[in-house]
């Protein structure tokens, strides 16, 4: 297990730079994530995926996949590739604070 | 008399049907099964067709003859499924109404996902082996090329079968050294996946393999569009790659009535508890097979194992019994690995694909994770054992729960 510190707090993360306690998330952590993952400062856009993706996972239990963004979030594809590049399901979803999207099988 | 209904009669309708048929008899319980089509088809065989290994003769026959005497079997379109109401409407115009309900509508290509793919391009230079005619056009595609870039590319997960893909290069590397081309071939392989397959383990395996055959691997490929005029495949991030021959495996879904029934997720797979296989909000339903979203392989291997599970749980509900939580989502599949080889792999939910015996430890016959002429033989039997025990509901001399014995775990 290794730490993230974030304004003077210590903060667990996994070998993948995932929170292991989904409860310590707030905005700060998540921009700490986000300039680690080079996604740089966090944009209306980037939020309105964040709390997308949040919301969401609270309802259903799951990570959203880029698909259910798309299809439910309303978020285009090319966006969220744009906004969360290279990995984004996977960024999009550390940065938000989630587990790791669902291994495929 | 009470009425179960069974949707779909492929490789899991067929063998739930066959099991619980003799047990219902004697209860007062009646099996209708229901499907559009009347041939069934071994979808393991159609990987073979675009080698000229199988025809299509070869892997279809008959629906009505593989099921028991007893089972009713319905020959329509299923148009609705409206679980409030327990029944279901047919495109012929009947209503059924059940007391019990198995889904078992399977999972089908669907290219038209993908932007441009059904354009210019598809089944010119452009196929799909999910399908037998798209094998079957594949081949005809095989016999006469002169060689030149193949690209065999996975457009995002889950899929049917996850390595058929990869049997599908390596048996491309035998079939092409064969036809005295291979140097004039480059085969590439794309996946959005971070490595060749989807659990670690078998991913490095996998990996060394396709490097070892000079096959090029590309990773955290997520396919946005195919430009079937200029021969590319463009990701969402817009990285191009170039193709003469492009063989694909387009998105997977659900049975298009699942969502017209509004019962599926995105990719209409139906929510299912992944242990008990009940329906996660119809207490009267089941779902085995690709249909369920739980997170196994779609494979008919997982189907069989998943059936056991399914006919237990069944028999519980109509007993008013509480259900088991006995599915552990048990893979076993046999990997043509090209040159009259094949490897083996066997896992779960909870344990990765690892080198090892089975099923006897230490014995075999079969190598897990490792190249042998027995573990061929193994997949060519299959299709044998396809027809004439797993979808008679006949049970295999394989546990359905995944067993660690003859496996290790280091490596
Ligand atoms: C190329 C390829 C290779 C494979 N290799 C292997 C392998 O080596 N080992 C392995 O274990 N598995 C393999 N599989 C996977 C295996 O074939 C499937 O997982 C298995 O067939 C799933 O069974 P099922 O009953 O869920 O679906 P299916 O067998 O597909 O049956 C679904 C049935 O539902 C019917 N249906 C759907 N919608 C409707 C409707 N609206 N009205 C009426 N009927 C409907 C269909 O007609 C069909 O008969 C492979 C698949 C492919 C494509």
């Amino acid at each position: 297990m290794t730490t993230m510190t974030v304004k003077d707090r210590s903060i667990e993360v996994n070998e993948e730079g995932f929170l292991v306690n989904p409860d310590d998330w707030n905005e700060e952590i998540a921009q700490e994530i986000a300039t680690r993952e080079d996604v740089g400062e966090l944009k209306e856009e980037h939020w309105k995926v964040i709390r997308f993706m949040r919301d969401d996972f609270q309802a259903n239990g799951k990570v959203p996949t880029i698909r259910r963004m798309k299809k439910t979030g309303g978020v285009p594809v090319k966006d969220i590739y744009r906004l969360f590049p290279k990995g984004p399901a996977k960024k999009a979803a550390k940065i938000a604070g989630l587990s790791k999207p669902e291994g495929c099988v | 008399m009470k009425n179960l209904l069974i949707l779909g009669a492929g490789t899991a309708g067929t063998m739930m049907a066959n099991k619980l048929a003799p047990e219902l008899e004697s209860r007062d319980w009646k099996i209708t099964l229901v499907d559009q089509d009347e041939t069934h088809y071994y979808q393991p065989g159609f990987l073979f067709i675009p080698f000229g290994i199988y025809s299509r003769e070869d892997v279809i026959k008959r629906k009505r003859d593989y099921i028991r005497p007893g089972v009713e079997l319905v020959m329509s379109a299923i148009e609705k499924i409206h679980p409030e109401e327990n029944r279901v409407a047919l495109a012929n115009g009947q209503t059924l109404s059940y007391d019990a309900l198995i889904i078992a509508t399977g999972s089908d290509i669907s290219p038209e996902e993908t932007e441009g793919l059904t354009g210019e391009g598809w089944q010119r230079n452009i196929f799909d082996f999910y399908t037998v005619d798209g094998a079957v056009k594949l081949a005809a595609f095989l016999k006469d090329w002169k060689g030149g870039k193949m690209v065999m590319s996975v457009t995002e997960m889950p899929i049917k079968c996850p390595v058929a893909p990869l049997e599908f290069v390596f048996l491309a590397d035998w079939f092409f050294t064969e036809q005295g081309i291979r140097d004039k071939v480059e085969i590439e392989y794309v996946t959005p996946l971070p490595g060749a397959f989807t659990k670690p383990v078998a991913s490095r395996y996998l990996g060394d393999f396709l490097e070892k055959k000079n096959i090029k691997l590309t990773t955290d490929f997520d396919t946005g569009s195919v430009d079937g005029a200029r021969n590319k495949l463009i990701s969402y991030d817009e990285t191009e790659i170039d193709y003469d021959l492009l063989v694909i495996v387009p998105t997977v879904m659900g049975a298009e009535v699942i969502g017209r029934s509004g019962m599926g997720d995105e990719l209409r797979f139906v929510p299912t508890h992944d242990r008990t296989l009940q329906h996660k909000e119809y207490e009267n339903i089941f779902v085995i097979g690709d249909a369920a979203n739980i997170p196994a392989s779609k494979a008919g291997s997982v189907a069989h194992f998943a059936a056991d599970t399914v006919y237990d749980n069944f028999l519980r509900y109509i007993e008013g019994r509480p259900l088991l939580e006995s599915f552990d989502g048990h893979a076993n599949c046999f990997i043509e690995s090209g040159f009259g080889k094949g490897l083996l792999i066997d896992f779960s939910y909870d344990v990765e694909p690892l080198p090892g015996k089975f099923p006897l430890p230490g014995i075999g016959p079969y190598s897990l994770l490792e190249e042998s002429k027995m573990n061929h033989w193994g997949k060519m039997m299959f299709r044998w054992i396809y027809w004439n025990v797993l979808l008679k509901g006949a049970e295999l001399p394989i546990e359905a729960q995944m067993s660690m014995a003859g496996k290790r775990r280091a490596s």
